[in-house]
């Protein structure tokens, strides 16, 4: 068996390392928001998680039509770890916001369009695994997972865009200010850094995870593959 | 006989009209598959009725949410069937050894299905127009319908045929499926009440974009994917 490289043992640690100052930058650093107050510090790895969760979702649709495209299996392994830390992360995010929305909209869930989406899409990764767990070839297996994963990244931005056609009360922070949306808030440069650098932080604890989940995938493979041989 | 000549043939058209008529017809003379949904939409709008208190003033805003739930859920017990009976009895292979497109395989499925849903919603419409003592035969409504059925097949054929192939297969019908078919049922509901609470074109036109946006979408991804479901 091969040793983790060394590279991805420092990745490990510096890993550790952001995520330690983007926490000291959230809850210490970054001024307190004026109207809702300490709740608000949320915010920035309510973002962060969300954005790693997009990330995960877009990689393991990419990588899913590859692997129609090529056949390779390796294409596999990323989509399925793309697919596993993004349900985390939007798990994370899910309930990061409804700790946030209990005293900001005075309720822990509404159906709003990106709540929704995201529930949405933790439901489909559900799904997918529990498909991924119905079939033991492992061709079959991979097809039929880029196939749901393809036709999931496909219809969650027309769900999104249904439920946009109601009202929304989710904020705005990044690009337009909503002026019905409720508890959306300016940035100032401290916020900014602190919102900025858990972005950034979370960016390397996805490629960190990712990087860990696709070398578990290789040794799951060479087990399975070793197992084959005694069994002959 | 007749059917593999026209197979040979090379006619695309009439090759997904043989797989369609195929179901038709040996559905025809079992009629399994029809008598099951039928009775199954009813029992539905049963407990619709006695767990919704369907009185004449709940009636108007829930009547579209409880025909499509009803769709819906007769309708996986169709998509599952149909499916089923081609694996079981080892007809899918046969049809995968026929010298035609896959696509044209995976057309008539969907062809077949729509008609069992649209002959199912033609005996619910009627029935709950007289239990409820509303016309539901309205242009509009119907279009809808037709439209939401469209999707709601084109999305079901493709992964039902994912779903006979795993081994929890019925289970697994329902929870593929629902998530990705959301962006229908929405659309479905929205428009199907707002021809039911007669409001304006304008605001059931977005809605009716939206089923005809999903119907093309999805009826090509499937058409492009369906080799790789089927495959061996």
């Amino acid at each position: 068996m091969k040793a983790k490289p060394t590279a991805l043992k420092t990745l490990d640690i510096v890993s550790l390392i952001l995520l330690a100052i983007a926490t000291y930058l959230a809850l210490v650093f970054a001024p307190t928001e004026r109207v809702m107050g300490d709740v608000q510090r949320v915010f920035y790895f309510h973002v962060a998680t969300a954005w790693v969760g997009l990330l995960g979702f877009v990689v393991a649709g990419v990588s899913g039509i590859i692997y129609l495209k090529t056949q390779d299996l390796k294409w596999d392994l990323v989509e399925q770890a793309a697919v596993e830390i993004s349900l985390v992360f939007f798990f994370i995010t899910i309930v990061l916001g409804s700790i946030w929305a209990r005293p900001i909209w005075n309720t822990w869930w509404t159906w709003d369009p990106r709540l929704t989406s995201a529930s949405i899409v933790e439901l489909i990764y559900l799904a997918y695994l529990m498909l991924r767990q119905g079939i033991e070839d492992p061709d079959r297996r991979a097809r039929f997972g880029a196939v749901y994963t393809l036709v999931g990244a496909i219809s969650v931005p027309i769900t999104f865009i249904s439920i946009r056609l109601f009202r929304t009360i989710h904020p705005v922070v990044i690009g337009n200010e909503s002026a019905a949306a409720d508890g959306g808030f300016a940035m100032t440069g401290d916020m900014k850094t602190a919102f900025f650098f858990a972005l950034f932080a979370f960016t390397v604890i996805f490629i960190d995870l990712f990087w860990n989940r696709i070398r578990l995938g290789q040794l799951q493979q060479k087990v399975e593959q070793l197992k084959l041989k005694v069994m002959e | 006989m007749i059917e593999n000549k026209e197979k040979r043939s090379g006619n695309y058209i009439r090759a997904i009209g043989a797989v369609a008529w195929k179901d038709l017809a040996a559905e025809l003379r079992s009629k399994e598959l029809l008598s099951a949904m039928l009775v199954f939409a009813l029992l539905v709008i049963f407990i619709f009725n006695f767990s919704l208190e369907l009185d004449a003033k709940t009636r108007t805003s829930v009547t579209s949410g409880v025909l499509w739930a009803t769709f819906a859920f007769a309708g996986t017990l169709g998509l599952n069937r149909s499916m089923a009976i081609e694996k079981d009895r080892g007809c899918l292979d046969g049809l995968l050894l026929a010298p035609v497109d896959r696509s044209a395989i995976y057309f008539g499925k969907a062809i077949s299905n729509l008609a069992f849903m649209l002959i199912v919603e033609a005996v619910v419409l009627p029935v709950y127009s007289i239990l409820y003592n509303t016309n539901l035969f309205q242009p509009g409504l119907l279009l809808v319908i037709l439209l939401g059925s469209i999707g709601y097949t084109a999305v079901g054929t493709l992964l039902s045929a994912m779903s006979v192939q795993t081994r929890t297969r019925d289970v697994m019908l329902p929870i593929l499926l629902f998530p990705i078919i959301l962006p229908v049922i929405i659309a479905a509901v929205r428009a199907s009440g707002g021809y039911l609470q007669n409001l304006p074109f304008d605001q059931i036109l977005p809605w009716l974009n939206l089923l005809i946006v999903y119907d093309v979408i999805f009826t090509a991804i499937a058409f492009m994917v369906f080799d790789y479901v089927v495959e061996e």
